[in-house]
């Protein structure tokens, strides 16, 4: 290790002859902190159009076929008089889905943090490749790009739900989103995978090998546990997911047939013939059930550190917490299938997926019995960050305890596809990872902009935001059991759920305050860039390598050697010390043992 | 011109929620200068914490309140439903349970052990015991629950060709649905999306040389007689479809290039539906609020809306297009007699055909 520590000293006296120019420390930046800024913002505002697609499909699902002017303002013609038109209402709710699962949870999460604290907590000077961090953020900057130009084509950007299942998604004249709009869904999200291949090969490659002399992986915080996983994760499936889309690709362009065979529409028969929409769902899915751990992981690493660095205690279970991040990792490659029980394949194949979905339950069971261990008796610090990680634990406790039922193929087969799963997926993984994304934000932003941001706005911002996440969701469980489908344009079709429209009146309500109330998270987020407190050197007095740095940005990290490390990440409050937390940084005390984890 | 103005408006709203943040961030200079939490800040969002796992407790009892009598969730109308509402309910009953349980202790210990300057927190980083005991808990509980799933399922989807079921297809496509049945010999006729002859009415694409094809019956509307098992084979000519029937527990997706399929024994009929207690007081609430609504239309000229009465509905629940959200037939569950008297009413493929 000491030879990397070298070479890397080196270089970074190198560096320092070369004067940056805007460009190059602004734009085409290799270093990783600058390309984790420029993930976090492309990644903020990608998450408000997101958000502001949401509100609008929820208003429609509110007040449906009511004039409007937000839509008559927004959607222009796909709103004449102020009415939604049935095809921009699944094109909204595709294309919300997409950004938030893809370009902010995933590019903005992960992106994000494992590009600022893989670094900085492992004690390296920058990534292994400081080029391919740089080529991986913009080609997410072009995704995201092409993703925004589909929503101008003529006929609409794509329409058929997050999942694109063929031949819904295959066919231009089955709906006008599956013409240009899916052209440019699916490009788009080829070069994401790109993006997002180029930075999990970068974490994985310098977690394995640059990390500082003494940082064995058993001393690494669990931040990098979670970052490294999913990298793993994502390296194992997203090309999948780049295969499926290449075969539909062909599918929709050179007339192969992968995906489809035997279609009627509009009078006429398709010459497709022999493909099976099935095997594209299984491909899909390959990807789509480890994406939702590749959401959740990282999320789940920086809350244990949060909490562990505002509890001033230890994380309870340090090695449980691995091998529950990594039974998660394995199992969750292994249960694609719960999301296809009543696809039409065998009904064994259902048995066994049912079998290996529950098994997920008990590690996350004990990550979040840990959690609530990790705070018993300790010495709770309530910033934001910590509010925010408590409420991680909160939304992901309530929302996957419904996942005993979702992912049981008997029950499935009556709740599929209805609004309980759009509670249990978004309370688990869209609030929970969210939640772990502002945690994040708030923990580490004086590590990024060397300024804090105010405490009260932060209080505001997570109580409104908890309050509406439980408002909006938690009703929905109530009217997908009573059977209403997801996706509809309105419920006004079946006379049969008009009893539900008041709670749906309820669900928007919240959802617009909701919304409404990030903008407090905005103008702190901004405004604090520039007039923030300037921060102390180590604001939360925590105890990894992040907060050895200097608060000025300076390219290598550190100036002069790199920390060596002596202890692992979490002596919080260890008896034998005067102060309540020992950075790893600083060695043994004579005659201290360092904790047999 | 009104765009431009609304646009205009939303944007004021923001910037005016903008300033009033940005008062209350400046009327804050001088009140603390850190913005690290401090005992009081702990205090309050303790006490906040506190607050808020009432609200997560009075959240549920309000939905389960007004929204918990789900005529869905009970009150099947098939003979596997009520294995599929029992697990339903035991599966509930253990979210239930583990959902306040933790929760309580989540916020509990975040209220009771705020922060306070010259607390020590306790130094406490590992206890393989707890570990063992929170990791086979679970495993006992969810291996009953995998246990109980895997059986029930397994016995939903096997179908017993033994029992001699009535075969119905369902047809879907943009965006409606067709039932078919086998005819006398209740057999259905070998059938192609590409045999689809609009001229002379082949509209699901029969064999027509197909024997078995000639006594089939094309339907819209589905009638099964009470007792008797039936089996859906579904077929799609389009795009993807699910045959989704909540009453009856049931759901199976309609795929084009492949016959899916699912079976059930419809226990209740129609008619006695509608008399059961459930049912008579979700009607009679959506009826109020159909009038409700239909005096709101009056007053805009507009006519006013039918008044409802149940029926077992199919809907299509995998998006399939623009019309997706008003895919739909009735199922109506008879006496044989009746079933009888309307299945000999409906005319066989070879004369529906436009010679």
């Amino acid at each position: 290790m000491s030879t990397h520590a070298d070479t890397h000293a080196h270089e970074d006296d190198h560096g320092h002859h070369h004067k940056e120019t805007f460009v190059t420390k602004y734009i085409f930046s290799q270093d990783h902190k600058m390309i984790s800024k420029q993930y976090l913002i492309t990644g903020t505002i990608m998450g408000v159009i997101g958000v502001l697609m949401s509100i609008m499909f929820r208003m429609q699902i509110a007040w449906p076929e009511e004039p409007n002017i937000l839509f008559e303002a927004l959607l222009g013609k796909w709103a004449p008089g102020g009415v939604m038109d049935a095809d921009i209402y699944l094109a909204l709710v595709t294309i919300h889905g997409t950004i938030m699962v893809f370009f902010v949870l995933t590019a903005g999460l992960s992106g994000t943090f494992s590009n600022l604290l893989i670094p900085l907590q492992i004690g390296a000077r920058d990534m292994a490749s400081g080029f391919l961090n740089m080529i991986s953020y913009w080609l997410f900057f072009l995704s995201s790009v092409i993703m925004i130009i589909s929503l101008f084509v003529e006929a609409g950007p794509a329409a058929a739900g997050w999942t694109i299942y063929p031949p819904l998604s295959a066919l231009p004249m089955a709906q006008g989103g599956s013409g240009m709009g899916m052209t440019l869904w699916l490009v788009s999200m080829a070069i994401f995978i790109a993006s997002s291949l180029l930075g999990s090969l970068n974490y994985i490659v310098t977690v394995i090998n640059l990390r500082t002399k003494g940082m064995s992986m058993t001393r690494l915080p669990l931040t990098v546990w979670a970052f490294f996983v999913t990298a793993i994760i994502g390296v194992v499936s997203f090309p999948v997911l780049l295969s499926a889309a290449l075969l539909l690709i062909m599918d929709r362009s050179f007339g192969t047939s992968f995906f489809l065979s035997d279609i009627f529409i509009q009078g006429e028969v398709l010459h497709y013939q022999g493909g099976s929409p099935v095997l594209f769902e299984h491909l899909f899915w390959f990807l789509g059930h480890p994406e939702v751990y590749i959401v959740i992981l990282p999320a789940m690493g920086m809350v244990s550190e949060i909490m562990a660095s505002n509890s001033r205690k230890p994380i309870f279970g340090y090695r449980a917490m691995i091998a529950s991040i990594l039974a998660i990792a394995f199992l969750s490659t292994i249960v694609w299938g719960h999301h296809m029980f009543i696809s039409g394949m065998n009904p064994f194949l259902g048995s066994v997926f049912t079998f290996t979905t529950l098994l997920i339950a008990i590690p996350s069971a004990v990550k979040a019995f840990n959690w609530i261990t990790t705070i018993w008796k300790g010495n709770l610090q309530m910033n934001t960050a910590m509010l925010f990680s408590i409420g991680f634990v909160s939304t992901f406790i309530t929302g996957g305890l419904t996942g005993i039922i979702l992912g049981d193929s008997a029950l499935d087969i009556n709740v599929h596809d209805t609004y309980f799963v759009i509670a249990h997926f978004h309370l688990v993984m869209g609030i929970s990872a969210l939640y772990g994304m502002f945690a994040g934000v708030y923990h580490w932003y004086p590590r990024m902009f060397g300024r804090m941001m105010n405490k009260n706005l932060g209080y505001i911002h997570f109580w409104v935001t908890a309050i509406c996440a439980y408002g909006v969701f938690f009703p929905m469980h109530f009217i997908g059991m009573a059977g209403l489908p997801r996706r509809y344009y309105t419920n006004s079709a079946f006379p049969l759920f008009d009893d539900l429209a008041n709670v749906n009146v309820v669900i928007t309500v919240f959802a617009i305050i909701g919304g409404a109330f990030q903008l407090v998270f905005l103008y702190n987020f901004f405004v604090s860039i520039f007039f923030g407190k300037k921060a102390p050197q180590n604001p939360w007095r925590s105890t990894t390598l992040e907060w050895t740095a200097p608060v000025k940005h300076i390219h290598g990290n550190w100036p002069g050697e790199i920390p060596h490390v002596y202890r692992w990440a979490y002596d919080y409050s260890k008896p034998g010390h005067d102060v309540d937390f020992v950075p790893q940084n600083i060695p043994l005390k004579e005659g201290e043992e360092e904790l047999q984890h | 011109m009104t765009a431009f103005l609304t646009i205009i408006i939303v944007l004021f709203v923001a910037v005016a929620i903008w300033q009033m943040v940005k008062i209350f961030d400046l009327a804050q200079v001088g009140v603390s200068n850190s913005q690290i939490a401090t005992d009081n800040d702990n205090k309050i969002n303790a006490y906040l914490m506190l607050a808020f796992l009432a609200f997560i407790y009075i959240i549920t009892i309000v939905c389960f309140v007004k929204w918990g009598d789900l005529p869905l969730m009970s009150n099947a109308a098939s003979e596997h439903g009520s294995q599929i509402d029992n697990l339903m309910i035991i599966s509930m009953v253990i979210i239930f349970i583990v959902q306040t349980v933790t929760q309580f202790l989540l916020h509990y210990f975040a209220y009771k052990y705020r922060g306070e300057k010259g607390k020590k927190a306790l130094f406490y980083a590992d206890n393989n015991t707890l570990e063992a005991i929170w990791t086979i808990i679970p495993v006992i509980v969810l291996a009953g629950l995998i246990i109980y799933g895997l059986f029930t399922w397994t016995s939903i989807m096997n179908v017993n060709e033994d029992d001699d079921p009535l075969v119905i297809e369902l047809y879907a496509q943009q965006f409606s649905w067709k039932a078919r049945y086998g005819g006398n010999d209740n057999t259905l006729g070998k059938a192609n999306v590409r045999l689809i002859n609009l001229d002379n009415a082949n509209i699901l694409g029969l064999d027509e040389s197909d024997p078995n094809a000639q006594d089939d019956i094309i339907t819209t509307e589905v009638h099964l007689p009470v007792g008797k098992p039936v089996l859906f084979k579904m077929r799609s000519q389009d795009v993807l479809h699910s045959a989704y029937m909540p009453h009856f527990r049931a759901q199976m997706n309609c795929v084009p290039g492949m016959v899916t399929q699912f079976g059930f024994t419809p226990t209740v009929t129609t008619a006695e539906m509608r008399q059961t207690p459930e049912i008579m007081e979700k009607v009679a609430n959506i009826n109020r609020i159909r009038v409700e609504k239909s005096k709101e239309l009056a007053a805009k000229g507009e006519p006013a809306l039918d008044p409802y009465e149940f029926d077992y509905l199919l809907l299509c629940n995998k998006i399939c297009g623009k019309s997706h959200y008003n895919m739909q037939m009735n199922i109506i569950v008879e006496t044989q007699e009746e079933y009888d008297a309307w299945i000999k009413e409906q005319k066989e493929f070879k004369d529906s055909l436009i010679k």
